[in-house]
């Protein structure tokens, strides 16, 4: 299953025409301790490059932007209970939501895992 | 990935570095733009990270370097009158030894910073904060009399050793320096440097403040983490820690806009300075207000407010009772201690009574909050045995 980095350090799985969405564990590391998530409601239209999800870390509230265009179709429930999930489990347990993808394009102006690992050494 | 809060920037400054810069980056601190400096916002490594260091000043000792606030030494003839015509003191009260909060008001009673003020034999020496120093140095040297010396400390250090093992660690470096009682000061030798060493701090816990030459900063930094109870601590811990202790900051809390008596902070304003001007109080800029809103009240006042769930409200948030909008956020974030997002706010008088039920607004979403007492964390000051 392919996965897919953005510049804004967000991570996207595609299965299909389902796709999964994440922060990296670099963006963790910048955040620290994330105290709650705010994500979208199921059935949420969202655009690529404009704000999906809210991350509230001790320190300051960060904006996640959608990495393609699509809709909502899930949300992980464990983030509500457990939002620490997200520092300890960026990349896995700690996804944010799923969604359809209206134009799979999108994904052709995204990083692959080695050029993503590149962007962050030269940060 | 966007943050929506800056730090404190001076815009278009160059940032200077302060004397422990490389020492912190050495730690593997995050260094971020504040108050005109690079400084340390918190540590990386496994125990790095603003709420494993917050928890550590808590329970054992943290060391946080505050070298970039302002370090003044007045000095000169008939110094008390004249620091007394600027600042809302009574240095008759303020012995030798003795350390006392105060503020800086302008002309209309607005804050212009907050401030320590402590008497040294011949003068009195002022820690005043980073961002807002030259400013301050400006409004002194403006209002004092030509014959007062004002002396900007720039080559000292000042480092904060805070938490419940702090005593016990520096104990170890300084003889007698734990007969020091909170907001007591005196005069010690720290690995053979001499230093001032004050019992007080900005955690809400027991604690030192330590001025010391520039030059011996990153030795006895070495010499103070190199104690099992102590870890460095950023800038974020010490956000975190000074909320939960329920002590307002600088241009957040308080501000020009922003009166003293608004703020709560009354005992700035010593006793013998409140009297109406015809029975000896007033004479410090701003009087007039200050006295009349102590006698006569203000129309918002400065409260603590406890949140329920997990959404922190941050600065800027609007509170609301009902439908209307009767105030605003100046700090805001969750708390370590507490596992509950906490704020400091300034609400329209009528709610601001403890435990009057408001609402404070978070992206559209209004969050249940009650008006509490602080500090939300009990202090922990060694005022003797």
């Amino acid at each position: 299953m392919p996965r897919y980095f953005t510049d804004e350090h967000e991570w996207i799985d595609v299965d299909g025409d389902v796709a999964t969405v994440g922060i990296t564990d670099y963006a963790q590391g910048q955040l620290g301790d994330i105290v709650f998530v705010e994500l979208p409601a199921v059935g949420t239209a969202i655009e690529a490059g404009k704000d999906a999800a809210v991350v509230e870390s001790v320190k300051a509230a960060s904006d996640v932007y959608a990495p393609i265009t699509g809709e909502v179709t899930e949300v992980n429930p464990a983030l509500e209970e457990d939002p620490a999930l997200v520092n300890s489990a960026p990349e896995s347990d700690g996804w944010f939501f799923r969604m359809t993808m209206a134009d799979s394009s999108q994904l052709e102006g995204l990083m692959d895992d080695a050029a993503y690992k590149d962007f962050v050494a030269s940060l | 990935m966007t943050d929506h809060d800056a730090e404190d920037h001076v815009e278009d400054l160059p940032l200077d570095a302060l004397p422990l810069d490389a020492w912190h980056r050495a730690k593997g601190a995050r260094m971020v733009p504040f108050a005109g400096y690079e400084m340390p916002i918190q540590y990386t490594g496994p125990f790095g990270g603003i709420v494993a260091e917050h928890n550590w000043t808590r329970e054992s000792a943290g060391l946080f370097d505050v070298s970039h606030m302002g370090q003044l030494l007045l000095s000169g003839p008939g110094l008390d009158a004249a620091v007394e015509a600027v600042l809302p003191i009574d240095l008759a009260t303020l012995k030798l030894g003795q350390q006392r909060y105060s503020l800086l008001l302008d002309e209309d009673g607005g804050v212009l910073d907050d401030l320590m003020v402590s008497r040294w034999p011949d003068a009195l020496y002022l820690v005043v904060n980073g961002a807002t120093k030259w400013d301050d140095i400006g409004t002194l040297r403006e209002a004092l009399p030509d014959d007062i010396t004002l002396n900007h400390m720039d080559d000292y250090a000042l480092l904060a050793l805070q938490g419940p093992k702090a005593a016990e660690a520096l104990t170890r470096h300084v003889r007698g320096v734990e007969a020091l009682t909170f907001m007591k000061f005196g005069r010690f030798t720290l690995a053979g440097h001499d230093v001032t060493i004050a019992r007080a701090g900005y955690t809400g816990e027991d604690g030192f403040e330590i001025s010391l030459p520039a030059h011996a900063a990153a030795e006895i930094a070495d010499l103070l983490c190199a104690e099992p109870e102590v870890k460095p601590i950023g800038l974020g811990a010490r956000d975190s820690l000074r909320l939960e202790a329920g002590l307002p900051l600088y241009g957040h809390d308080m501000s020009p806009e922003t009166s003293p008596i608004e703020a709560g902070l009354i005992f700035g304003i010593n006793k013998r300075r409140r009297r109406p001007v015809e029975e000896g109080g007033g004479g410090f800029p701003g009087a007039e207000r200050i006295i009349r809103e102590i006698n006569q009240g203000t129309a918002r006042k400065w409260v603590g407010l406890k949140l329920d769930g997990r959404l922190p409200a941050r600065e800027g948030a609007e509170v609301f009772a009902g439908a209307e909008k009767i105030g605003i956020v100046t700090s805001g974030g969750f708390s370590p201690t507490l596992g509950a997002p906490i704020a400091m706010a300034y609400v329209a008088s009528q709610h601001a009574p403890h435990g009057t039920a408001l609402d404070v607004e978070v992206r559209g979403k209004r969050l249940a909050a009650t008006v509490t007492p602080t500090p939300f964390v009990p202090h922990n000051y060694f005022r003797g045995s």
